[in-house]
């Protein structure tokens, strides 16, 4: 690390292209004599397919083909029954992908799709998750695999023996990643093997799928992603788009461009489960916990278990003698939920984050204060000590930057004519992991060198971290350093999620520069000849004998908030997050993921939620002007920060990852300083005016 | 999307014999409505006669006073017009609180009155809708209607109109000119959308073919004085889950003349006659504006999830009238 370009705010390398419009996107790349494809939903829940009637599509001119379980490729049955498309008539959801119209033209394939004739066989169904579902069931584990309850004491006889208890249910409905590009491919068969340029957040992943589902070896499959707009979780692996393409590609005997469209991205793809969560606290009268517990309900679909781990977030971040978590699951006739940005984590902490300010208020004690004396020493889960924890820290100096000391906590203390206006505080961790990952680092002849990883940078600013990583890790100025990514014919990498792309693929980076320096030592001379000089490493031993420690980030959020008192509507006057994640490796790009998360929190405090019509079975808004996201002007003045936090536990860059630390504690703080502000607790999201207006009499 | 073919007219007249005679034609003008639900399949016409080109975007004073405004005069022209701005501010509030920039560069005047429901049902060929496919059934009536009316709606449609602009000309008492088939005529605006009643499909009162041409504004001193308020879910880019458009003349305390409009109230912009009658003649209080919103909301009829609706009308009549007589309405 000696030219230090880590830690400079460097601009995106690829700014100016996506700016310019210059930048390709997967449908974006020419390819000759490409062909358009339209995925047809299921228009029932649960049934089957009695007959397709293709005539009316094929006639109309430019429509080549309408692929479906009746004539499209074979797929190998795999472990992922979603993706398990056009294979047989069964419908397992509303709005399942169940045919592709393929056509010379987009217009074409839409319209196409639209005349396609199917009938079906609907039986009852049932898509709305209640508390007292008869279908609840306790999953073998939840997401990734974690153990699905845990209990330490006993906490029915501590919670009974507390002088202060609170006891309360929040519920947060289904919310759906929104990225601004959709699932989106381009695929091509050439002798035998497929190409595809794909939206996604892992080329590797996808490549393996792919290979999987088409029976071909990998190296028969190529991923090519190279520009993503945005993936949120929802392009974690290989969706229904990618698959469509390539089954259409193959059937039609031509390159095929297929982009879900919006109201698609709404359900067959995934989405955050709805939650119904029932936290109980109780403590001494000092506000010391001395049993916490919380139960967690979220549904799965009937084609695959998707558990999410919502209640895991408790389990580490406040301690108490007496602590119990739980998950149950039922199955619904939906489409299966998937990962949303800090998965678990977000909604697991509303609910906690959200009870401890219900705690704060009925013990009489600062919501600040009550989560610094309730900071534990050493993990309560794994009983050692965390590598870093600096929550008490955040929440200190977010206190001072946000004026929290002049505070009144007297609920609707606050008029500013005639805004009720409140303050509210949250905390949040999110796990620092890494994946195993392989890299090259290669000295060019020209004094240049190039690292390649299939990492992939889906609009975080990916691969300027890992260019400054590498540049410091070779000890040149960066801009002799050339970084290639996403692309799974490079040294493979894991996803772009979990908050771990930049800290497992720095590490390869890393590793991979100082194996090509210790080369280009033993080289004659001190570097390329008369050739290249590559080196080429593998993380795994080391990710993998890394010792089972705690390793979180922690953030700290501050919200002040107005509502209307004649109206009930909501607006956020200001957000303050400060956190501890480890080394920032760029200011600019940390500060765009830090304030994008809060924002995303905020959006799921006041705006987002996927309406179901239960008779449908299907959500009705599913579109970007009636699934409300926070837009520019409700974000009056953000603020995130973060601490100066080395942490020699983590891996070679000192990183925690910071894609999801920014939501986790937003929307509690929000939620925290309504109540503040009104007095008014709303335990179901999003905060509307309408709960509000109802609710207090607010004027 | 349905292949369809484009015409350019050289005339209104030609522009409206050409309507009339393809049944299945469509007037083009900003296209941020009809495009929208070409693509979703809701509507299917086989011909766009696109009528940006004719001479209909120029805004003129009149010789009494009062404005007419060409039928494809852009939103955001209408909004920073500076007669506008100074004469009617109810108006340009109600344009600048509508859609997003980009898309009031393109909505025109007479598109924006004629724009269809956002009811999610209606927006969806997979649910049912009486307005977008007769005799399908209303799958609003008892499923999620926050968004839908709470005036005047009938077993078969709860729509709403999602209009500002509207709810404010409704307030104005401005008149449509419209080219028909037999020739020009004007109409009222408060007579311009109907009940969805029986037919829910049919939205306005114009015959088959009918071209907006331009929307006249009377003279209208008081409205110097005027409000749009639109309360909505987030602070920008929604359609308005109440809002209200207001003119309020003062003699002193006492109500002279007074105008009120509300939307997302009904499937049309309700003009507030009822709660005018209250308060003309006597002493403007805060009191008195909510007794006047009482009177017109008496006869709501709240449907599962919209109930809201009722206080927050109320709520908002009074600040938007309570503001006007204190001269300070907010921006």
């Amino acid at each position: 690390m000696t030219t230090g370009a880590v830690g400079q705010a460097y601009p995106r390398l690829e700014g100016r292209e996506k700016v310019t419009g210059a930048a390709r996107y997967a449908v974006e790349y020419p390819v000759d004599g490409v062909t358009y494809g339209w995925a047809v939903p299921a228009a029932v829940v649960r049934g089957r397919i009695t007959r397709v009637d293709a005539a009316p599509a094929l006639a109309l001119p430019g429509v080549l083909s309408v692929v479906h379980h009746g004539n499209a490729p074979r797929l190998a049955p795999g472990p992922e029954p979603d993706l398990w498309l056009l294979q047989e008539p069964a419908v397992h959801y509303r709005g399942q992908l169940i045919a592709v119209v393929v056509a010379t033209s987009l217009e074409a394939a839409r319209e196409g799709a639209r005349l396609v004739r199917i009938d079906y066989d609907a039986g009852p169904h049932s898509t709305v998750l209640t508390a007292d579902h008869p279908g609840l069931y306790r999953p073998d584990q939840v997401n990734p695999s974690y153990p699905t309850d845990t209990a330490e004491g006993d906490f029915d006889a501590g919670y009974a023996a507390a002088p202060v208890r609170m006891d309360a249910t929040y519920r947060t409905p289904a919310y759906h990643n929104n990225p601004m590009e959709p699932h989106a491919t381009t695929a091509q068969w050439r002798d035998g093997r497929l190409l595809v340029h794909d939206s996604n957040q892992g080329a590797a992943p996808v490549q393996a799928t792919l290979a999987e589902l088409f029976e071909l070896p990998r190296e028969s499959v190529r991923v090519i992603t190279k520009h993503v707009g945005g993936g949120f979780g929802g392009k974690g692996y290989a969706k229904a788009a990618v698959v469509l393409a390539a089954l259409a590609a193959r059937q039609v005997d031509r390159p095929v461009r297929l982009a879900l469209t919006r109201q698609q991205v709404f359900g067959p793809v995934g989405y955050r489960t709805p939650t119904i969560q029932r936290v109980r606290l109780a403590a001494d009268t000092d506000g010391r916990l001395t049993a916490i517990c919380h139960d967690a309900i979220s549904q799965t679909s009937t084609l695959r278990e998707f558990a999410e781990q919502t209640a895991v977030y408790t389990r580490s971040m406040y301690a108490a003698p007496h602590r119990r978590t739980t998950h149950r699951l039922v199955r619904l006739d939906v489409p299966t939920p998937f990962w949303m940005r800090a998965p678990g984590e977000c909604p697991g902490a509303y609910a906690l984050e959200s009870a401890m300010d219900e705690l704060a208020t009925v013990v009489g004690i600062d919501p600040v204060e009550l989560r610094i004396r309730n900071d534990p020493a050493v993990d309560p889960e794994l009983g050692r000590p965390f590598t870093s924890r600096n929550l008490v820290a955040c929440l200190r100096d977010g206190a001072r930057r946000f004026g929290w000391a002049e505070r009144d906590p007297t609920p609707r203390a606050r008029r500013d004519g005639r805004w009720l206006v409140g303050t509210g505080v949250a905390g949040a961790s999110y796990p620092a992991r890494s994946r195993a990952a392989a890299a090259t680092a290669t000295a060019r002849r020209d004094g240049g060198f190039l690292v390649r990883i299939d990492a992939t940078d889906i609009g975080t600013g990916a691969r300027t971290a890992l260019w400054q990583v590498a540049a410091d890790a070779l000890g040149v100025p960066p801009e002799r350093v050339e970084v290639q990514i996403g692309d799974s014919d490079l040294p493979p990498a894991g996803v772009a999620g979990g908050s771990m792309g930049t800290a497992s693929w720095s590490w390869a980076v890393i590793r991979a520069c100082e194996a090509l320096r210790a080369k280009l030592r033993d080289t004659p001379g001190g570097g390329p000849s008369d050739g290249e000089v590559t080196a080429e490493v593998s993380t795994a031993d080391e990710v993998r004998d890394q010792p089972a420690l705690p390793r979180y980030a922690y953030g700290a959020h501050f919200a002040e908030v107005r509502v209307d008192a004649d109206t009930g509507e909501v607006r956020v006057n200001r957000l303050l997050g400060v956190f501890a994640a480890g080394r920032v490796v760029n200011p600019t790009t940390a500060r765009s993921q830090l304030i994008g998360g809060m924002t995303m929190g905020l959006s799921m405090a006041l705006h987002e939620e996927g309406v179901l019509d239960e008779r449908y079975g299907d959500w009705v808004n599913h579109d970007l002007a009636t699934y409300h996201i926070t837009g520019c002007a409700d974000v009056e003045r953000i603020e995130a920060h973060w601490l100066d936090e080395r942490d020699g536990e983590l891996n070679p860059a000192g990183v925690k990852g910071i894609g999801e630390i920014g939501i986790v504690g937003t929307a509690a703080a929000i939620t925290n300083a309504v109540h503040h502000a009104t007095g008014v607790r709303i335990r179901d999201l999003p905060v509307r005016l309408d709960k509000l207006i109802g609710l207090s009499g607010l004027a | 999307m349905r292949p369809f073919r484009y015409h350019r007219p050289a005339g209104v007249a030609e522009a409206v014999a050409v309507l009339a005679a393809e049944p299945q034609a469509a007037y083009l003008a900003g296209g941020t409505n009809l495009v929208d639900l070409m693509k979703l399949g809701v509507q299917r016409p086989d011909l766009l006669v696109d009528v940006t080109r004719l001479p209909l975007d120029a805004v003129e004073e009149l010789p009494g006073g009062g404005l007419r405004i060409g039928a494809t005069v852009r939103n955001s022209d209408l909004a920073a017009h500076p007669v506008v701005r100074r004469d009617y501010p109810v108006l340009a509030r109600a344009l600048l609180a509508a859609a997003s920039g980009q898309l009031r560069n393109l909505a025109t005047t007479g598109g924006n009155l004629l724009q269809r429901t956002r009811c999610v049902y209606f927006q969806d060929t997979g649910k049912a809708c009486n307005k977008r496919e007769p005799g399908s059934g209303c799958a609003a009536r008892h499923g999620q209607n926050r968004d839908l009316a709470v005036l005047d709606w009938s077993d078969l449609c709860v729509a709403t109109h999602p209009s500002d602009l509207a709810v404010a000309l409704a307030a104005l008492d401005a008149v449509v000119e419209v080219h028909e088939p037999d020739g020009p005529r004007d109409v009222p605006l408060a007579a311009l959308h109907r009940s969805p009643g029986e037919h829910p499909e049919r939205e306005t009162t114009l015959a088959r073919g009918a071209l907006i041409t331009a929307v006249r504004l009377p003279h209208l001193p008081a409205a110097r004085r005027s409000a749009y308020l639109k309360v909505r879910d987030r602070a920008s880019f929604a359609f308005a889950v109440g809002s209200v458009a207001a003119v309020l003349d003062l003699d002193g305390d006492v109500v002279r003349d007074v105008r009120l409009a509300y939307g997302a109230v009904a499937h049309r912009p309700w003009r507030a006659y009822r709660a005018e009658e209250e308060l003309r003649g006597r002493p403007f209080s805060p009191q008195l504006a909510a007794r006047a919103a009482d009177a017109e909301l008496a006869e709501a009829r709240p449907l599962r999830h919209n109930g809201f609706k009722l206080p927050l009308t109320r709520a908002i009549t009074v600040r938007a009238l309570t503001e006007l007589a204190e001269g300070t309405p907010a921006p």
